[in-house]
């Protein structure tokens, strides 16, 4: 259940942009619905970010993946346990750029004895990669129909994914990669007991629905085909914010276009959110320095006054003595032979 | 309240550069939709308008396979019209222009196709 329903959302995505457009609603499907996607994306992911910034973080609790800054001749782990500013911002580019944790990732696995044994595990971190960075591909790709004139960049990237010159029109490397990480993805979470046992629709739904894109994308480019000029005048439209549908645009464009507009509106209630989490995660952004700078509590109570020991002591002295409690300063002597005498004296 | 509120609106502002780039990047440039220059006198093609907008890539790619690996150079007969399956002798006998009718639209659409890398390209005499 926790696989079947995400896929037939998606196939039920792809139902309703394919009716929608049966029925004459190209306009909403290839007009409105791509700005309101947008809309809703760039408005939820600042509102997202916003309101992690406004959570406190009551202490500092970078993760400690090595030597911390300790005495001058133990070397520290600047990367992986960073006390400097410079120290996070290197370890933040390793992780936003190398999936550097992803690649610390380990395998435990029992053998006989039994014995327990804990494996290093690249294979992630090697298809986690390979998708972010073909997906990003993808996307500076599809600038060609966004822009007018293109960017330099644009040609160059067509160039490289299409080296190999195959078939017209020239396969895409990164399509190919695309959907072998995806698959790997997906078979990783329904194959490994333990990863299959914490997967919910959640983690279903956005790989069914990026593999949905990559394949309508894929059926459009180079099987169904369509009129790619109409579909840059569209899109350069809808670029230049004055959108017109002019020639015959098949419906697997709308198709495409609908799970992108899709993708764009989860994204922000999603953990797809982690585009952005990913530099707003106190574990990652905080230099561990807790021994050279005081990390105060944005939660503390401004009104609660530090209390020391001293001072509690002073304040508790007679009940502490009273109950046998060891004392830093004893009580006064002078006080206490007035208060045994007088009880004695009255009775006298 | 927001805490690193510098870094995080720095970030932010600089994400929605980022994905808005298509709307800010066309400001100011002229958009020219392709101009091609189609055959004078002539109506039909080997295919209709739609499939050949759409496929002619396909087509090419079919006959340079035919062609070159099966040895099939029969001509493609179509509406009693004889057509020869090649590129300089079969479609450049109306297109005559790679400028004026190739390139416009693959320019348009950032597409390279590598039948130049064989091919020579005619002259344009002008």
């Amino acid at each position: 259940m926790k696989i079947l329903y995400p896929f037939v959302a998606v196939l039920g995505l792809i139902l309703i942009a394919f009716l929608g457009v049966q029925v004459g609603l190209a306009p909403v499907f290839g007009i409105v619905f791509p700005y309101l996607a947008l809309l809703v994306f760039i408005g939820g992911f600042i509102n997202k970010v916003v309101g992690w910034g406004k959570s406190p973080v009551p202490f500092r609790i970078p993760t400690t993946c090595g030597q911390a800054n300790s005495l001058p001749w133990i070397k520290q782990n600047q990367i992986d346990c960073p006390s400097t500013t410079a120290g996070v911002v290197a370890r933040m580019f390793f992780e936003v750029v190398l999936f550097r944790s992803l690649f610390r990732n380990t395998q435990a696995s029992v053998y006989d004895g039994p014995k327990l044994r804990y494996g290093s595990s690249k294979y992630l971190w090697l298809f986690a990669l390979l998708f972010h960075y073909s997906f990003l591909v993808i996307v500076v790709r599809h600038m060609r129909l966004f822009t007018d004139p293109m960017p330099f960049f644009v040609p160059v990237l067509e160039f490289f994914d299409g080296i190999l010159q195959i078939g017209a029109p020239t396969l895409y490397v990164a399509d190919l990669i695309l959907v072998g990480a995806v698959l790997f993805l997906f078979v990783r979470r329904v194959l490994l007991p333990a990863i299959r046992y914490i997967s919910l629709p959640a983690d279903y739904f956005p790989l069914f629905l990026i593999l949905g894109i990559a394949l309508t994308g894929i059926l459009m480019r180079y099987y169904l085909r369509v009129d790619i000029i109409a579909i840059k005048q569209l899109t350069v439209g809808l670029a230049t914010l004055s959108p017109t549908i002019t020639g015959e645009i098949g419906s697997i464009f709308y198709i495409h276009l609908f799970l992108v507009c899709t993708l764009l509106v989860y994204f922000p209630f999603s953990k797809l959110m982690h585009m952005g989490g990913v530099f707003m995660s106190p574990t990652r952004n905080m230099a561990n320095n807790n021994r050279m700078v005081r990390h105060i509590n944005p939660w503390n109570d401004p009104s609660i006054k530090p209390h020391s020991y001293m001072a509690y002591e002073d304040e508790f002295r007679e009940f502490m003595a009273e109950a046998g409690l060891p004392l830093e300063k004893e009580l006064p002597a002078k006080e206490e032979a007035p208060v045994a005498d007088e009880p004695t004296a009255e009775k006298e | 309240m927001m805490y690193d509120s510098g870094k995080i609106i720095t970030g932010l502002v600089i994400f929605v550069i980022m994905i808005t780039f298509p709307i800010w990047y066309n400001v100011g440039g002229a958009e020219q939709l392709p101009k091609v220059e189609k055959p004078v006198g002539k109506k039909e093609c080997v295919q209709d308008t739609q499939f050949m907008r759409t496929s002619h890539m396909a087509l090419l790619n079919n006959w340079r396979d035919e062609v070159v690996r099966s040895g099939e150079r029969q001509y493609q007969v179509v509406e009693g019209v004889k057509y020869e399956k090649s590129l300089q002798n079969g479609c450049m006998n109306c297109h005559t222009s790679k400028a004026k009718f190739c390139d416009e639209c693959h320019t348009y659409a950032a597409v390279k196709p590598y039948c130049w890398d064989c091919h020579v390209q005619p002259k344009e005499i002008n």
